[in-house]
């Protein structure tokens, strides 16, 4: 038995007050307050004093890029797993954008078995593929996949270009009551771009990716989500005219979810500097104007989720030149110290930032989390005050690119509970 | 008194002292030219290696020439005569070059940034001879040399530059450089050559030539690349030779000791007609024999030089 005490409990909608919880064979058995003096109720039960620290129901990142199958040199999954188990995070959606591509059950049913036998006891659910090979034909078979474990369809990094396989896959998904995640760029409009397109892109030579290379991929989607009336969510939001589309679209009923990354409402297209590569990402980092209309979106419930897009890349990918260095930030372990910052900012209560972390993720993905009698025991006891430095080299995750390093975040996961299970205790990690 | 800066990355991180210090070398080196033996012992013993990974004859052989008259030794090196073609990336190449101990690394790439990268990377200053859209700065400062060599001042002259400003680091030297000394700077363009956030820049923006030419003091004529036609940048040269080149009847509009520029290598009957680019506006030429002197400025100053009149 594992007792979890004195610490606040937040479960948004549910629950926000100090409690104790008592863990017995993976579940939640009993939430309570026990008499200071008394005894957990069991001799053999490791307590754990959480008093100060805030416990919540655990953490979901619902895109990751964890490269195994095929790009094992960047990421495997027990290193991915074991950088979420250090982010916090109980669970993580990993995108099909692996070699070979999670187009198949036995791709899906492979992820799965390595997660579970890597030991590092995080919850993996994968997405699958919408087309075949990513290559934007044929559908892949949503009905094996789901079978298999996936709880999602995306073709993330490729863009679906065509409209009316978008449209199918839509439709098709809604049969498996599943959601189709879009990567929202036109490609030609993107064209060779690679940082923002504005005065930065312009003074450093580089070619630029407008806001229209997302937004007319959004505006696309949401009509097609409103004609088909399938669940579309769409991925790392960027841009302020997204945010605003998905705001219409809300207003009007349409079903459709989004969600935005930590850089998106930290840094702006600034954060290049003189062609620093960790800083290369895409959708790039966008202008202060954008990152103010991604922070209101996260404010006002436009944008439901919080997601890293964790995108590790090694230095043969990243040391190279600007215009060839591979897009992406490795996000797992920042992504709730920086997302914190948003609590500190008064962007969102602690209660809505627990909400687009772990129970909105959670809801969209089919899966029940959440810290009540009965509940399976996936939570993240989390400090939110103490003061740490990012240090890319001590990451557990092999891609150590992130513009963050250096940087002094406050507050971090202290533990990570899987089923019960300790998977993550700071206090054990040296940190 | 010597450069502030190691490296000559682009016009941005020099100081207007800078630009004056290499242009007044630039204008005492240009003397050794017209002697008899038109090379000085100046640099003997130093060691120069130039690395061009993307094609370039003038820049090239400009700045072969310019450590030749100094009399540093030359190793000049093209991404198809690397080892970058077996596939070793740029920061090894340039790892494994340091280590032949150059005194200097002059580099041309077809990416952004990375001059500044290799600048990281080795301890040498570091020229850059063009790198991508960004800068292009030895050829800013041989444009300023040719100016100030002409008329006399930068300051206070209206320089107007016309063509693909967005893709051209030319232009975004030359708009960095002129500004700093004191000109100012007009672009005219169509719309889709003129680059994002170009407000901030501090210049005159006009979609007019004509307007562009008239009242300027030097005309900057930018290389027109005929193939960026499929980009939809725009419609077919012919427009593009009609309402945007240099002719003589738009040269009308000009200051009857208007000054004509052009990087090279020129596109004759599109961006610039034969006969003004061969007229007596044209100032060409002067800035091909200037880039040799500005580059020979640029090796010795970066080695520590520091001139005096004896020397």
């Amino acid at each position: 038995m594992l007792v979890i005490r004195g610490g606040r409990v937040i479960d948004p909608g549910r629950l926000d007050g100090v409690h104790d919880i008592w863990i017995e064979s993976g579940r939640i058995v009993r939430i309570g307050n026990m008499d200071e003096h008394a005894e957990p109720g069991d001799e053999n039960a490791d307590v754990i004093d959480a008093s100060g620290r805030i416990v919540v129901p655990g953490l979901i990142d619902m895109h990751v890029h964890l490269r195994e199958p095929g790009y094992e040199y960047k990421e495997t999954i027990a290193t991915g797993c074991a950088a979420a188990a250090r982010g916090g995070f109980t669970a993580v959606c990993p995108m099909p954008n692996t070699n070979p591509v999670n187009d198949s059950a036995q791709v899906c049913r492979f992820i799965i078995d390595q997660a579970r036998s890597c030991g590092a006891g995080v919850k993996v659910y994968p997405v699958g593929a919408i087309s075949v090979g990513l290559a934007g034909r044929e559908l892949a078979e949503y009905g094996e996949l789901k079978s298999a474990g996936a709880v999602a369809f995306s073709d993330d990094g490729n863009p679906v270009t065509n409209g009316q396989l978008m449209r199918r896959a839509l439709e098709y998904a809604k049969g498996m009551g599943l959601p189709v995640i879009s990567h929202c760029e036109d490609l030609l409009l993107a064209g060779k771009g690679v940082m923002n397109e504005g005065t930065f892109a312009s003074r450093l030579g580089l070619a630029g990716i407008p806001n229209a290379a997302e937004s007319v991929m959004v505006c696309r989607d949401v009509a097609l989500c409103e004609l088909t009336g399938g669940r579309l969510h769409i991925a790392h939001v960027s841009a302020r005219e997204s945010v605003e589309i998905i705001r219409h679209a809300k207003q009007r009923g349409i079903k459709v979810t989004a969600e935005t990354a930590p850089h998106f409402f930290t840094l702006t297209e600034e954060a290049v500097g003189m062609y620093d590569t960790s800083a290369k990402v895409n959708p790039p980092l966008r202008s202060a104007a954008d990152r103010d209309a991604v922070r209101e979106g996260l404010a006002d419930g436009t944008i439901d989720v919080i997601a890293s897009d964790h995108a590790p890349h090694s230095t043969v990918d990243k040391d190279v030149e600007f215009d060839a260095a591979a897009n992406g930030i490795s996000g797992l372990e920042t992504s709730l110290g920086l997302s914190l910052a948003l609590v500190k900012e008064n962007v969102l209560s602690m209660a809505d930032l627990i909400e687009k972390m772990s129970v909105a993720p959670a809801r969209i993905i089919g899966k029940e989390n959440g810290i009540f009698e009965g509940a399976v025991a996936d939570m993240t006891i989390i400090d939110p005050d103490s003061s740490w430095i990012v240090r890319a080299d001590s990451f557990c995750s092999l891609g150590k690119n992130t513009p963050f390093d250096g940087w002094e975040l406050n507050g971090r996961a202290v533990m990570t509970i899987v089923d019960g299970g300790v998977v993550f205790d700071a206090s054990k990690s040296g940190l | 008194m010597g450069l502030s800066t190691r490296d000559v990355l682009d016009i941005a991180s020099l100081s207007g002292e800078d630009i004056s210090l290499i242009l007044e070398t630039a204008r005492r080196m240009k003397e050794i030219f017209r002697r008899p033996v038109k090379k000085v012992p100046t640099l003997r013993g130093k060691t120069v290696v130039s690395f061009f990974h993307e094609p370039s004859t003038r820049t090239r052989v400009s700045f072969d020439l310019a450590a030749k008259r100094l009399s540093a030794d030359l190793v000049s090196l093209s991404a198809s005569t690397s080892s970058m073609v077996k596939g070793e990336t740029l920061v090894d190449t340039v790892r494994n070059i340091e280590q032949m101990v150059p005194d200097v690394i002059v580099i041309r790439h077809s990416s952004a940034g990375v001059p500044h990268m290799l600048a990281r990377h080795v301890s040498v200053p570091v020229i850059n001879a063009g790198d991508g859209m960004h800068a292009h700065p030895s050829q800013a400062l041989l444009d300023m040399m040719t100016v100030l060599e002409k008329k006399g001042r930068i300051d206070g002259l209206r320089l107007a530059i016309i063509g693909d400003i967005a893709r051209s680091r030319v232009a975004r030297s030359d708009i960095e450089g002129f500004l700093k000394m004191g000109a100012s700077v007009v672009l005219a363009a169509p719309p889709t050559m003129i680059p994002a956030g170009v407000e901030s820049f501090g210049v005159d923006v006009t979609y007019d030539a004509d307007k562009a030419v008239s009242g300027a003091d030097v005309i900057m004529m930018l290389r027109i690349q005929k193939e960026r036609a499929a980009s939809f940048l725009f419609p077919s040269v012919r427009e593009y030779a009609l309402r945007y080149g240099l002719n003589a009847e738009r040269l009308k509009l000009a200051k009857k000791d208007v000054a004509i520029m052009h990087p090279g290598p020129i596109n004759r009957g599109v961006e610039i007609a034969p006969d003004v680019a061969d007229g007596k506006h044209s100032i060409i030429l002067d800035q091909v024999e200037n880039g040799v002197a500005v580059r020979m400025a640029l090796f010795y100053l970066v080695m520590g030089g520091q001139w005096n009149a004896g020397d």
